[in-house]
């Protein structure tokens, strides 16, 4: 344990300020090159440089690096691997528009390095009543884990900040729980994702310079998903998620098919008179979280914003009691 | 609206610790001899649709 600390430090240290510095003179590029998109939640045309997933794929690749140099472990390649294939996809996507289908079955085959690394342990293990195997199952589990983690954080980056600032809180959380079920190697491996989301989120709080695109997006979600699939924490890590999770799942429960949300046409939420969010009551337009908290009247966009991390907030307190959970069997 | 938010999160909670309870008390000690070779990609079959269908369940309570 005690030769993790500097490990631990070293990485923490290079994933927040790689962000921290690179992000600064990528707004400026993106600015120059006339890569930005309008700020949908502003009455101003304000318009928002994107993507910023750069910077955090080079925050994670330099961290882990670090980490490898130091633990040598397969982990940490095949998260490395899996959160670049999506940083890819997510790039692709933030240039080009592609269908719906596209993201999940492309975060699919980026979820395969974990399977050739042979890096995760098919009993997936539940809090009280032990753990269950199901190897076959399993590796179906892997498949979908890293397009739902991936397209579970793209889907609540709809306010300034919110992905960022959701991925702080969930990740933390995270890496609590890993040092709690006493992982602490992928605990080590976890913490710069939290950091990397914190650097960000510097900048891509409310008023945004920067969007995280659905590269940093994307990137975000699948190392969240591969840490929980190689710290075999997968329940802790849905449970600290779940607002995100249940964001995504109301989506496509009432669009009932995967799709873009460019496609969409009914508007969930729309603005009042002095520009706060309100709640529409379009039938054909798809259930969200944000149109929920909206539900009891108009609020501020840093008013939601706060709301969703209140939330996130209460589902890394149930995460965490999970993890303590994982210590009592019946 | 946003305190029941909280209210569905811990229920949401609870669902997955139950059907945590479900998958490893009914689902983990289900196995199939019979079949030889192919009796434990039968048997993951078995558990895939079992699994399959309370996610199912779990999203239309949701």
């Amino acid at each position: 344990m005690i030769e993790l600390i500097l490990p631990a430090i070293v990485s923490c240290i290079i994933a927040f300020f790689v962000v921290f510095v690179l992000t600064p003179p990528l707004i400026k590029f993106l600015e120059n090159r006339n890569f930005t998109v309008k700020d949908m939640n502003k009455k101003e045309n304000v318009m928002i440089a994107r993507p910023g997933g750069i910077s955090i794929i080079a925050g994670i690749i330099a961290s882990e690096i670090v980490l490898y140099a130091f633990l040598q472990l397969n982990e940490i390649l095949a998260i490395i691997i899996t959160t670049s294939a999506a940083f890819l996809i997510g790039y692709v996507d933030d240039r080009k528009v592609m269908g719906g289908w596209f993201k999940p079955v492309a975060l699919a085959v980026a979820a395969i390095p974990i399977i050739a690394f042979g890096t995760f342990d098919s009993d997936l293990t539940f809090p009280i009543f032990g753990a269950v195997q199901i190897p076959a199952l399993y590796l179906a589990l892997i498949i979908f884990m890293i397009p739902i983690t991936g397209n579970t954080i793209n889907s609540i980056d709809v306010l300034n900040g919110v992905a960022s600032g959701f991925m702080v809180i969930a990740s933390f959380s995270l890496s609590i729980c890993l040092f709690i079920v006493q992982n602490y190697e992928i605990a080590i491996i976890s913490l710069p994702l939290g950091f990397v989301s914190l650097a960000f989120y510097k900048f891509h709080k409310l008023p945004s310079k920067i969007f995280p695109g659905d590269s940093g997006a994307l990137t975000l979600g699948a190392m969240y998903g591969a840490i929980a699939i190689v710290g075999n924490v997968e329940i802790i890590a849905a449970v600290a998620l779940l607002p995100a999770v249940i964001n995504s799942f109301l989506f496509l429960s009432s669009v009932k098919r995967i799709v873009e949300h460019r496609e969409i046409t009914g508007k969930p939420v729309e603005h009042t008179d002095d520009f706060k969010l309100k709640a529409t009551d379009d039938k054909t337009a798809p259930v969200t979280l944000v149109r929920l908290i909206l539900a009891g009247g108009p609020l501020s966009e840093k008013q939601v914003g706060f709301a969703i991390f209140k939330l996130a907030i209460f589902s890394g307190i149930l995460a965490i009691v999970t993890a303590f959970l994982m210590r009592v069997s019946l | 609206m946003k305190s029941s938010l909280y209210v569905f999160l811990f229920a949401m909670w609870i669902l997955i610790l139950l059907g945590g309870g479900i998958m490893v008390t009914i689902l983990g000690p289900f196995s199939i001899q019979q079949f030889g070779n192919f009796s434990w990609i039968i048997a993951s079959g078995i558990k895939v649709i079992i699994a399959f269908v309370l996610v199912v369940i779990w999203i239309l309570i949701l």
